[in-house]
């Protein structure tokens, strides 16, 4: 890849522990205990209803993105240039779980739709019209190796000129997200595209990342 | 209970099943459009609408088409119970 071509990660989220940090820097400190998505989705983004009805991942996935791209130059890039790459180990068994508890008394359509692990990526993609490539990857820990091949590739083959990627991760009301940005451009703020620098992103306030089963 | 007594119930019903936070029962018109403008639903709410229907009413709808008009407001939706009720006695 020539220097031109330098991927940087040009913004990062964490969501872990009831806190939320941009690029390392804390923003957000949840201190009670009964409703952290909403209430920091009403104090960080609260423009967009849909965010209600939607599943905890797509809530995680909404909240996590909003953030990673407020004040960025995504629009910059054609929709079709942009691309989201996200994993996660337990991929909608949250959702699952809710679902099969409604069929008990009546199967709620509403859940149904949030029965796949990819459904965020489309929540996202609708939300901020993005129509790059897509895919969602079920792996037992984030796996920065992986998504670090995976991304160089897409852009290395011209498919993408940003991504969106990481892990979106929920299950029994723990919540781990790790996204980052990673565009093709020379950034002052930016660090370099490498799977060491994406497991150093992700082990910030890292004490339950990588939810197990 | 008259038509101005569901329809009041109607609107609590409907914010909660169709979880639309930030959204008052008052706000919402009598004959305002339920899809696309008004309170602008979806294909994934009018089927929220339907189960609401049959766990609420215990009213199946027979046809899409059908749907259509009794989900064109609070009123007809009222119309529709109303009616139901009725055929039932």
């Amino acid at each position: 890849m020539s220097p031109e071509d330098q991927l940087n990660i040009t913004k990062s989220v964490i969501i872990r522990n009831n806190s939320i940090y941009v690029d390392g820097n804390i923003i957000y400190e949840y201190f009670k205990n009964d409703n952290f998505l909403n209430d920091s989705y009403e104090s960080l983004d609260n423009n967009y209803p849909k965010f209600y009805k939607m599943d905890v991942l797509g809530k995680l996935g909404m909240l996590a993105t909003h953030l990673l791209l407020k004040d960025s130059d995504i629009e910059n890039h054609l929709p079709s240039d942009v691309g989201i790459v996200l994993s996660n180990s337990n991929s909608s068994l949250d959702a699952d779980i809710r679902y099969f508890d409604s069929v008990k008394s009546f199967p709620s359509p509403a859940l149904f739709v949030y029965t796949l692990p990819n459904i965020v990526t489309g929540e996202i993609s609708i939300r901020y019209k993005l129509k790059g490539e897509n895919a969602f990857f079920i792996s037992q820990q984030f796996d920065a190796d992986w998504l670090h091949f995976y991304i160089s590739h897409l852009f290395q083959n011209n498919k993408i000129n940003a991504c969106i990627g990481g892990w979106i991760e929920s299950i029994n009301s723990d919540h781990d997200v790790c996204l980052f940005l990673t565009e093709r451009k020379e950034s002052k703020n930016g660090i370099n595209f490498t799977a060491e620098n994406l497991n150093n992103i992700n082990s910030l306030g890292d004490d339950v990342s990588n939810i197990l089963p | 209970m008259d038509k101005q007594e569901l329809m009041q119930r109607l609107k609590d019903e409907i914010i909660k099943q169709l979880k639309l936070e930030g959204t008052k029962p008052e706000s919402i018109g009598d004959h305002d459009p339920l899809f696309v403008e008004g309170l602008g639903l979806d294909s994934i709410d009018a089927l929220e609408l339907i189960v609401l229907l049959q766990q609420e009413y215990k009213i199946k709808l027979n046809n899409a088409e059908q749907g259509q008009e009794v989900f064109r407001s609070v009123s007809t939706m009222a119309d529709f119970i109303l009616e139901h009720q009725a055929k039932q006695v």
